[in-house]
Order: structure tokens, then sequence, then C-alpha cells
């Protein structure tokens, strides 16, 4: 009899906890992180903690290499397998959703009232994804060698107009005490071309797609602002003040550090290491050509794919991710921008005083997003090619024609990606 | 006047010499610099990229970036997954293969050449252009595996390895060589009322240890360093990934390219190996077929 009951609690027992986790959905997430330890520990951590904290939803995480993870995306989508939770760079994500990836991201938006305009991801109207994180570029320099030139020091009330940047620029040639005066990372020609040099022209005034109809590049990538634009572009080469296309990447790395450039345009992601060798870096906010000092915004952020039946735990778990604890530790361990002002007081960087704090203001008040349109992911390929070629001299006016008939064609191939 | 031509013999040995370790030198050093930046960190790496010391294992070195790669990746089952695609795809292909070319070479069946006209015309379309219409179709194919039926190749070995085993370059190198066979063995042993399958078996197959070892060593390469796209698309898991999707994991925004050079060194090794092991072979199928390894 004792026998009996001990078997019909143990019977009782595993049906129940059996129950418990047959009870749990399963979601699947992929994300952009494979082979960096300090990412993948924080988004595990959050996946863990979320798993705990509920009892109806299990992520499950796949990580790719961020180079190859937008190919594994669009190729899951055509095989009709893509997991529930993705994570998409934000001017990627409009033609994601334009082309049926995903679905609107149904979270209350009060939630996120306070975040970064660039961590937002808006497409048709609708919120489709929204970022932990925001990244920004500055101008690094030396406190010094703004000292040894006699430079003024920008700030973002009183940024350096165009004139004066090309007289900081000259000063430092002239001094020659660098191998060049300025580093643009040239040899990088992916998306760093579009979301570092892209608001240099919108300073212009100009831009890579008419944003009021999108529906053609005519007169704003090759108007008067654009042509203004595209010879100080190629002048900055053909006068030596920065490398070209053929810029060797340990030069891009290590440049600045070891004293070979005077100025250098980078990312907040390399601003801790820098710090860590460069005890008087500082990091100055871009200038102004006429039309105010911009920076690009948007980088990673999380939304759901299309085909996921299981829309409202995608959704539970994007917004526990969103907690301002977790927006610190990935600011402090990654080094990037919190998406909100009450997550950056909690971070070693960006609290008031901290080394990195100019870049959330660079990001709350200078950083435009890149074009809002599906159309973008070939605009960005055209418009880097562009940059390259006139870097390399190609004559600036046909070079943006050609760049205007390009953008123009595609659009009108995808019927205005629907605008 | 003896002495004299022995001078310019001697001088002409050594002129030889310098020319060959020249050329030897410019072939190495690739992989000299790949091994010796995996002992140094980062930034020195970049920094020596400038002078000769990018070649001389000097300054800090050490082992870390094994250490890291390791701990970056699993660069352990990476390899094998590698090793396992390439050794299946490899056999599957030089049995298919060769069954292939025997019929063409053998079995006068109608429409023979034209077939052969048609696999050989293969050869001139881009993976690239058939990845999406294959992917489309692996996803739906069935597979019978250990839980029954199943629908769909994607994230499995077996997706890596059926697309890849029936090429028209081995089928053509086959074909190459069974033609040069002597007919008369193939006559006599019908006459002796040996089957086909006999023939394949027991008199070709034999006699074609040259072929064998071409076929697979260009197969191998090809395998094991240049399978990118298709598992990109094809395997979402990680653990089904081969080496060259692997190496996308050290390529974050800040390289450690003192890493990548580990994890390239690691992955070179089984490449090594089976060319030290296989080095006349390579050579003589270098040779006779005119592809560059």
């Amino acid at each position: 009899m004792r026998k009996t009951s001990i078997f019909a609690t143990a019977l009782l027992a595993s049906v129940s906890l059996s129950h418990a986790a047959l009870a749990q959905t399963e979601l699947s997430m992929w994300y952009h992180g494979a082979g960096n330890e300090v990412e993948s520990k924080l988004i595990n951590q959050i996946v863990d903690d979320f798993n705990a904290s509920q009892e109806d939803w299990e992520v499950v995480l796949e990580s790719f290499p961020q180079g190859s993870y937008n190919d594994s995306i669009v190729a899951a989508a055509l095989a009709g397998n893509l997991p529930d939770i993705i994570d998409v760079d934000g001017p990627i994500m409009p033609n994601w959703a334009w082309s049926g990836y995903m679905q609107p991201l149904p979270i209350d938006e009060s939630a996120i009232a306070d975040f970064l305009p660039g961590t937002k991801g808006y497409w048709d109207g609708k919120l489709y994804s929204i970022g932990l994180w925001d990244a920004a570029v500055a101008l690094y320099a030396r406190e010094s060698t703004l000292e040894e030139l006699g430079l003024r020091r920008p700030t973002l009330d009183e940024p350096w107009t165009g004139d004066e940047f090309m007289a900081a620029l000259k000063a430092a040639k002239d001094s020659g005490n660098y191998k060049f005066a300025l580093d643009l990372g040239m040899n990088d020609q992916g998306e760093w071309y579009p979301y570092a040099f892209a608001p240099f022209l919108w300073s212009y005034g100009g831009g890579i797609v008419d944003r009021e109809t999108y529906q053609t590049a005519e007169g704003v990538l090759n108007g008067d602002a654009g042509l203004a634009f595209g010879e100080w572009w190629q002048s900055l080469f053909t006068e030596g003040y920065a490398p070209g296309t053929s810029e060797d990447p340990a030069d891009q790395q290590r440049g600045f550090i070891e004293g070979d450039f005077a100025f250098q345009w980078n990312g907040n992601w390399r601003a801790v290491a820098t710090l860590d060798e460069v005890d008087d870096v500082v990091f100055l906010p871009a200038p102004d050509f006429g039309e105010g000092n911009k920076i690009g915004g948007g980088s990673w952020q999380f939304g759901i794919s299309a085909t996921s039946e299981h829309a409202d735990g995608a959704a539970q778990f994007i917004e526990f991710a969103l907690q301002d604890e977790y927006l610190a530790a990935f600011s402090d361990a990654i080094g990037l921008i919190p998406s909100t002002p009450s997550a950056a007081k909690m971070t070693k960087n960006y609290a008031e005083g901290g080394p990195l704090e100019a870049f959330f203001a660079l990001s709350e008040e200078q950083a435009v997003l890149r074009p809002v349109t599906p159309g973008y992911v070939v605009q960005s390929k055209v418009f880097t090619k562009t940059l390259a070629d006139i870097a390399n001299g190609a004559d600036v006016a046909d070079t943006l024609d050609a760049a205007v008939d390009e953008i123009d064609a595609d659009i009108e191939k995808n019927s205005g990606y629907g605008h | 006047m003896a002495i004299v031509t022995q001078d310019n013999h001697g001088l002409r040995l050594a002129v030889r010499y310098l020319v060959l370790i020249l050329v030897a030198l410019v072939f190495m050093f690739p992989l000299v610099f790949m091994l010796v930046s995996s002992l140094k960190p980062t930034a020195q790496l970049l920094s020596d990229t400038s002078s000769l010391r990018a070649f001389l294992p000097v300054g800090d070195i050490s082992l870390e970036n094994y250490a890291a790669a390791f701990r970056r990746a699993p660069i352990g089952l990476f390899v094998f997954n590698s090793i396992f695609i390439t050794l299946v795809t490899v056999c599957a292909s030089l049995f298919l293969c060769s069954l292939a070319a025997f019929s063409f070479t053998y079995l006068n069946w109608k429409g023979n050449g034209i077939v052969l006209s048609v696999i050989l015309a293969t050869l001139i379309i881009p993976f690239e252009t058939i990845a999406i219409p294959l992917l489309l179709w692996v996803s739906r194919l069935p597979w019978v595996g250990m839980e029954g039926i199943e629908f769909g190749w994607l994230n499995t070995y077996h997706v890596q390895i059926v697309p890849w085993i029936a090429d028209a370059l081995t089928v053509f190198l086959f074909v190459q060589f069974f033609k040069d066979l002597p007919r008369e063995l193939i006559e006599a042993a019908r006459a002796e009322g040996a089957s086909w399958w006999q023939i394949y078996r027991r008199v070709v197959m034999p006699l074609s240890g040259p072929v064998l070892a071409t076929a697979a060593i260009l197969k191998s390469l090809k395998m094991y360093n240049e399978q990118y796209l298709w598992p990109l698309i094809v395997v979402q898991d990680e653990a089904h990934r081969p080496i060259m999707v692997g190496l996308g994991y050290f390529f974050q925004l800040n390289v450690a390219w003192g890493e990548v050079m580990a994890y390239l060194s690691v992955i070179t090794i089984p490449v090594l190996a089976f060319y030290l092991v296989l080095q006349r072979a390579f050579i003589a199928s270098i040779a006779s077929t005119g592809v560059k390894g």
C-alpha cells in the first residue's frame, strides 16, 4: 500500500512537472552577436531572466555572425522558417517590413516615450522595432592637439563651421606633425559610408533621396548642395587631408592612437579602447556646413517576424528586455549609448561626468535617421560607391548624376516601394 | 676551359637555387605571416605590418590568441563539421561520378553524348545563380530520419552534402581517364562473361588510382575551403556550421586580428596534413588537370 502511494505521488509529481514544462511555449529568437563574447553573455542573461520570470514562454536563442546575419534572415524568409523574434539593423527595418518579413510590434508605446529617437523603428506609421542602444559618431581629437594648433574647442551649441573645420585640418597638415590631418575610415566600404558620411551631405542641405516623397534623388543628391558637398568631399583627398579608399585597415585602427592622425571621424564603439590609450582624447561634435551639425542614428533593434504565431509572447520578451538595468548593462559592457536618460545615469560611461557623456547628447540632439524607406538597402550601396568614386577622383557632377539615375531606376522598378 | 665550364655550371646552379628560394619565400610569406601574427597581440600585429617584423616572431609573443579564439567560437565543432561534410561528400562523389562516367564511356545508350554535353555545360553556371531555387527546393524536400519522414532539409548535415555529390568536373575527369584505358580490357572481361558492375568494380576502378586521387583532392579542397554561401543560407543552427561560416565569428566591429590569424592557423592544419600526406598526388593532379590548387 505504501509502495503504491509513493508511486502515485511520484507519478503525480512527474505529470505536474511535465505539464509545467509543456505549458511554456517555445519562442525562437535570432541575434547577430555570434562570436561576441560580451554581447552573447548579456543577451543570454536577458533570455534566462525572462524564461525564469514567467511560465508561459521560453525563448530559445540562436546567434549568427554579424557579417552574414542579414543574408541568413533573407534566406530564412524565402524558405519560410523565420524565427519569432529577430534583431534588425535600424535602416534595414523598413525593407524587411515592406518585404513582409516583419509585423508591427504590439507593445505599449508610452513605455518607450523617453527612448532616444534613433532607437525607435517606424515604418508606414507603425512601430516595427525598438533598440536597447544607439550609436553615435564624433570627431576624435586630443586636447593637446587643439592647444598646439591654437584651435577653439567646439561644442554642441557652438560647433565648428565648415570653414573652421577646414582651417583646423589645414593647421594640422601645415604643422607637419601628422601623416594625415584626418582619418575617415575609408577602407571600410560598407554601411559605414552612408552612416558616417551622409550627415556631411545633410549638413550641406542635400540628401540621398527626397524625403518628402521618397520617389526620387533628383535635385537632392545632385542639386547645388549635393554638388558643393561632392566638391568638398573630393578636396579632402586631392589636398591630402585624409587617406583615400586604399587606406590600410591597420592605420584606421591604430593611426589616431599612435598620433599619425590629428583627428579621426569614428564611432562610440571605438571610444573605450581609445580612452584606454589616449589620456587627453576629446569627442567633438560634427562640423556645421550650413544646415546644422548632424550625425547618423539608428542601430540594432528587436522586432517580430511576420510569420510568428506568438507575437504576444515575442512582444512580452521585447518589453522585458527594455528594462533600464539591461540597457545599462549593454552600455557598460560594449560602450554603446543606452536608449534612455534614466539608463544612461546608471552607466559608468554615459552618466553625468562620465567619459562618454558627450555621445548621449550627440545622439539626442544631432542624430538623423538614414532614409526611412525600403529602397535604402539599394541607396546605401549606391551612395557608398559614389563617395568612393569621388574620393578616387571621378567627376563630381557626373558621378552624382549617375547615382541619381541608379537610385531613381530602382525606385521605379519597385513601384515606389509602397510610399 | 673545363674549370670555366665548372664555374659556369656552379654559378647557374646558384642562380637557379636563388630564384627558387625567392619564389618559395613569396609563396610561404602568407603562411608565415598568418602563423607569426597568430602569436601577437592585435595592436602589435597591426603596428608590425609596416615592416619586416610582420614575418618575424618578435615582441610580445604568446598563445593567448589561440585561447581567446577557442573561447570565442566552438572551433572544434566547426572543424569536425567541415571534415565530416568533406569526407562524406568526397566518398559519395567519387562513387556516383565514377559510375556516371563509366556509363557515359562504356555503355552505348541513346542520347549518351547529349546528356554528357548538358552535364558539362553546367560547368559555366555559377552556383550563385541557382542558390535561391535550390534553397526553396531543399527547404521542402522529404527526408527519412530517425523520427520517420520529415519535410525540409534545413539545419542538417545532408543539406550540405547531397547537393554537392554530383558535379560536372568530377564526371569529366573520370570520363577523360576512362577513355584512355585500353578497350581490350573491357572487351576481354565482357567475353569472360563479367557483368558491367563486375567490370566497374574489378577492372576499371582498380586501375583508376590517379583519377581518384585527383578528383578527391580537388573536391576536398572545394568542400573544405569554399563552403560559405550555401551553408550560410541553409544552416541556421550553430551545431551544423562549417569552418568558413565560423570565420564570421571573428569579425566584430573591433576586429581581433590576432584571433583571426589563430583561427585560420587552426583550420589550415587539416589541409596542410592532407597536403603533406598526398603531396605527390597533389602535384600530379594539378599537372594533369591544369587546375590551380
